[in-house]
């Protein structure tokens, strides 16, 4: 399970406790820790379902169309990978989607229908992915390898169609859009509006530069960890380099591409950029107040440096972050949980642009950093960072919107459903996302463990030659 | 027909999807299951792998497509049966969740122990699942699902006809799936391996045709309005089941496999338009009706829309990849 939201889950639980005490159903409480644990898991492996197909088609295309082999045999082990990460990807979508209406009846029942066109495309995106997936997978050996290459460009697209849409639900919960609302009703429902919201743009922008930093910089420290054992040969230089290339791109973008989504919370959501800011009155200009929390009603132990909150936050040298003093209380974000989220995420994305910029800048200077252990391991510490940011990212988003599930319009407390019984579900969630973990780490460190001893096709070992090979794993086990 | 009738058309195509290809993946666990120790199983156990391996995700996006439809289409009837229908689903959910993770690991699993371990997951979780989805069949059907509040956490689905709803769902399923493995093992080469199949099906397909007819008569009682379209409007439909089950035998006798996939594919799809056309008008029985269920009309609009796109973007690579799995190069069991 993911660390951060683990140690975050005490922190979520005590705020979540005293700020809504009052008239909350009981549903509410469990519903946000599962929808918290359920969407972080799922954002983790989403992000391979968007960036790997990318990622292997240059390596496929450079083994199908310029003859290298070893880049054909990076796609073909890449594939395999792929294989067990989209399983579990899809799956726990699917949860994703039974607890859209499990969990929150209040807010499927009411705006069902009008976001539900952006979840009806996001499942058309699905649906291409997981048939050119199947196609492209089975087809090694059965198809010619140029064929099979455009297998992977549906994917690729229903990736960024996939994350623009399910984006797009995102976007309009934090910006709604498409209906009025006349005595308590829901009207003039334009579903079509959902993807016209100015918001979306930006935020899928940047969730797609992350899933290129996630994916790219896991796959990238494989085979940097490969390297620091030493094993230095073409494909470990080849599986690192291109991942890492993507990465490069994704992690160069990503501040700018914050900057613009952060410009655009400030006029959309004042509460949420207070939070983020640390901002608890309306400073003229701001200052950017780095770390610091707030213990009763006073700022502690932040760093701050002048005017740079207006500069970063506003785009200006004098207009200031609007502060929380103007905002009603019962309208007010948890303050400490989101502005830690949020300069976790900054900070991460600033060290990632330092560690990409100091590959290239040295390689351009004829330097080759692969032969630098240091270099090495901080691109291993790279992949789970990019895993921190991203949920961090996360939690900044969503709980920067409370007490709202649609900015302005509907509480949480209202979306939610009045069933207790739903601890129980979190419970056994947490068991069955352990174990699937557990699963799918073992899976994939068996087969690198296998890749490295020389086995490629790796068969399933049902029938009883590969039985007899149950009684030697110790000797194999030491080759790690 | 009315604009809310064709998106529920659409959504019920969407059912018999599922239930047909989703099925057949489903019911292959059964199989898995009952191949019997690592030696002798190692065969049909490669063989399942092989035929659900590429197309199960597709397969699985079918539920995906009639979930959207339902809460995009008709919000408060999904809220109503979401709230009411909680732990049915939960159980389906949990079934899912096993399956696909478990048959992922087992491809690539090290070990003999590990695969086993895996195996045994994946099989139970795939009869566990269709017997859920079944039952909230039958909890819908039998007009247990209100539009609001939610009693009956525990009543709506633990009454005779969800029951035999989640038998006739895997009993389905198991019958499916072996017409689907016999004709592959044929075509694999794997004459032995057919033999096998061919005379568990046989007997499946006995067992499941007895609970699909004899779990008629509970529902004259239990869902009378449900009986009333089954003995009525969807009485065309039944027949069709018996003939297309019984022809299915017959044709599994005389090892025409090609043949008795398509009948087997008629039956199980008829035995479930059965139901969908049966309560007919209702969307949740005896409380809300597909016309009155339905969310706001730009919104159906819109929703034909995407029905549109995927006719022309995902039906033909469907297609293609099924027809895929159909040639015999794809069917060798190498990989
Ligand atoms: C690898 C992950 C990653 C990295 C390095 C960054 N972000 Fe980020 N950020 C995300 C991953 C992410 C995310 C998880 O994907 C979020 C959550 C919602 C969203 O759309 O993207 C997000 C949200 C998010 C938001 C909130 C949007 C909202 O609440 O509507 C802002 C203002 C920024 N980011 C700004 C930045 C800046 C200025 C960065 C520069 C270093 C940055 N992010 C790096
Ligand atoms: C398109 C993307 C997303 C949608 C549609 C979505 C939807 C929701 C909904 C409906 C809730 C419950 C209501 C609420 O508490 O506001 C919620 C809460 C939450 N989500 Fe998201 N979410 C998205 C992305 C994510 C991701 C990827 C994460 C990963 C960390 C995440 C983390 C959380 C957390 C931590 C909460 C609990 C917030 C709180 O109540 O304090 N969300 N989200
Ligand atoms: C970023 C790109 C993403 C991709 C490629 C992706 C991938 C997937 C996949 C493969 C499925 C299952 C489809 C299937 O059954 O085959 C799924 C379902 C789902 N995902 Fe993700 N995911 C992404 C991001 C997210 C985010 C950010 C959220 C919300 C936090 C989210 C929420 C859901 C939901 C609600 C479902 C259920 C399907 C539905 O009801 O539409 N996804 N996703």
């Amino acid at each position: 399970m993911d660390p951060l939201l683990t140690s975050l889950a005490p922190l979520l639980t005590t705020w979540a406790a005293d700020v809504s005490a009052a008239a909350e159903p009981a549903g509410l409480l469990p519903a946000r820790q599962q929808m918290a644990l359920s969407l972080g898991w799922h954002i983790v492996l989403a992000c391979f379902g968007v960036a790997l197909p990318t990622i292997i088609a240059v390596v496929h295309w450079r083994g199908a169309f310029r003859g290298d082999e070893g880049a054909l045999l990076l796609a073909r082990r890449w594939g395999k990978v792929s294989a067990v990460l989209f399983a579990i990807g899809a799956v726990s979508g699917t949860v994703l989607g039974f607890e859209m209406g499990l969990l929150w009846p209040g807010l499927m029942g009411t705006f069902g229908d009008v976001v539900g066109l952006a979840f009806a495309f996001e499942g058309l995106s699905f649906f291409v992915e997981a048939i050119f997936l199947g196609m492209y997978l089975y087809a090694w050996g059965r198809m010619d390898p140029r064929h099979q290459f455009w297998m992977l460009v549906p994917m690729a697209v229903s990736g960024i169609s996939g994350t623009f849409f399910i984006l797009s639900v995102n976007a309009w919960m934090n910006a709604p859009v498409g209906f009025d609302i006349v005595d308590g009703e829901v009207v003039n429902i334009d579903p079509w509006a959902v993807f016209t919201n100015d918001q979306v743009w930006m935020q899928f922008l940047h969730m797609w530069l992350a899933a290129f930093m996630v994916a790219g910089f896991c796959v990238a420290a494989v085979y940097a960890a490969g390297m620091l054992r030493g094993r230095r040969d073409r494909h470990h230089r080849l599986g690192f380099l291109v991942p890492f290339a993507f990465a490069t791109v994704a992690a160069l973008m990503q501040p700018f591409v914050g900057h613009l989504l952060g410009l655009r919370v400030a006029e959309t959501q004042p509460a949420k950029l207070a939070a983020f800011e640390l901002a608890l009155e309306t400073e003229s200009p701001s200052p950017l107040r780095l770390g610091g929390i707030v213990v009763d009603g006073e700022v502690v132990g932040s760093i701050d440096v002048p005017v740079l909150g207006s500069v970063i936050a506003r785009n200006s040298f004098t207009e200031p972050v609007q502060g929380l003093d103007t905002i009603p209380p019962d309208e007010q974000p948890p303050v400490n949980v989101v502005h830690l989220a949020f300069q976790t995420m900054i900070g991460i994305g600033s060290l990632f642009v330092l560690v990409v910029l100091a590959y290239w800048v040295a390689r351009w200077r004829r330097r080759d950093l692969l032969g630098n252990r240091w270099f090495l391991r901080a691109v291993v510490a790279c992949a789970p960072l990019s895993v921190v940011a991203l949920e961090a990212g996360w939690i900044a988003t969503e709980v920067g919107r409370q007490p709202w599930v649609v900015y302005g319009v509907m509480r949480t407390t209202e979306a939610a459903g009045d069933n207790a019984g739903l601890w129980w579900l979190l419970g056994a969630t947490t068991v069955v996302y352990t174990a699937m973990t557990v699963g799918a780490v073992l899976v994939l460190r068996s087969m690198a463990r296998r890749w490295r001893e020389g086995e490629e096709d790796l068969p399933s070992p049902y029938g009883p030659e590969h039985g007899d090979a149950e009684v030697e794993p110790a000797g194999t086990g030491a080759a790690r | 027909m009315s604009l809310e009738l064709v998106v529920a058309a659409v959504m019920f195509t969407g059912v018999l999807a599922y239930a047909v290809l989703g099925g057949a993946d489903f019911g292959s666990g059964f199989f898995d299951l009952t191949a019997g120790g690592d030696r002798e199983g190692a065969a049909l156990r490669t063989r399942i792998d092989h035929s659900i391996g590429p197309v199960w995700e597709a397969n699985h996006v079918w539920l995906i497509f009639v979930l959207v439809t339902w809460w995009s289409a008709f919000p408060r009837a999904f809220a109503a049966a979401m709230d009411t229908l909680i732990l049915p689903l939960l159980l389906a959910l949990l079934g899912i969740v096993l399956r696909g993770s478990a048959l992922a690991f087992r491809k690539y699993a090290a070990t003999l122990g590990q695969a086993r371990f895996f195996g045994v997951v994946f099989a139970g979780s795939s009869l566990v699942t269709p017997f859920f989805l079944g039952a909230t069949a039958g909890a819908i059907a039998s007009g247990r699902v209100p539009l609001d509040g939610r009693d009956g956490v525990w009543s709506s689905w633990l009454t005779p006809t969800s029951v035999i709803g989640g038998l006739v769902a895997v009993g389905t399923c198991i019958f499916l799936a072996g017409c689907f493995l016999v004709a592959d093992a044929r075509r694999g080469g794997e004459d032995e391996l057919a033999e096998t199949l061919r005379r568990r099906t046989l007997v499946v397909g006995l067992v499941t045709g007895l609970v699909v007819f004899a779990g008629l008569l509970p529902l004259r009682a239990d869902a009378p309005t449900l009986w009333d379209g089954l003995t009525g409007r969807a009485l065309p439909l039944v027949l069709v089941a018996f003939v297309a089950g019984l022809a299915t035998l017959g044709l599994l006798l005389v090892r025409r496999y090609a043949m008795a996939r398509l009948t087997a594919v008629l039956a199980v799809a008829s035995v479930v338009s059965g139901w969908g056309v049966g309560q007919l008008p209702w969307l949740l029985v005896d409380e809300v009706t597909v016309v009155d269920a339905a969310g706001a009309t730009a919104t159906l609009q819109g929703l034909l829309v995407a029905f549109g796109l995927a006719a022309v973007l995902v039906l033909p690579p469907l297609a293609y990849l099924l027809r895929l799995t159909q040639t015999k190069q794809w069917t060798r069991a190498t990989d």
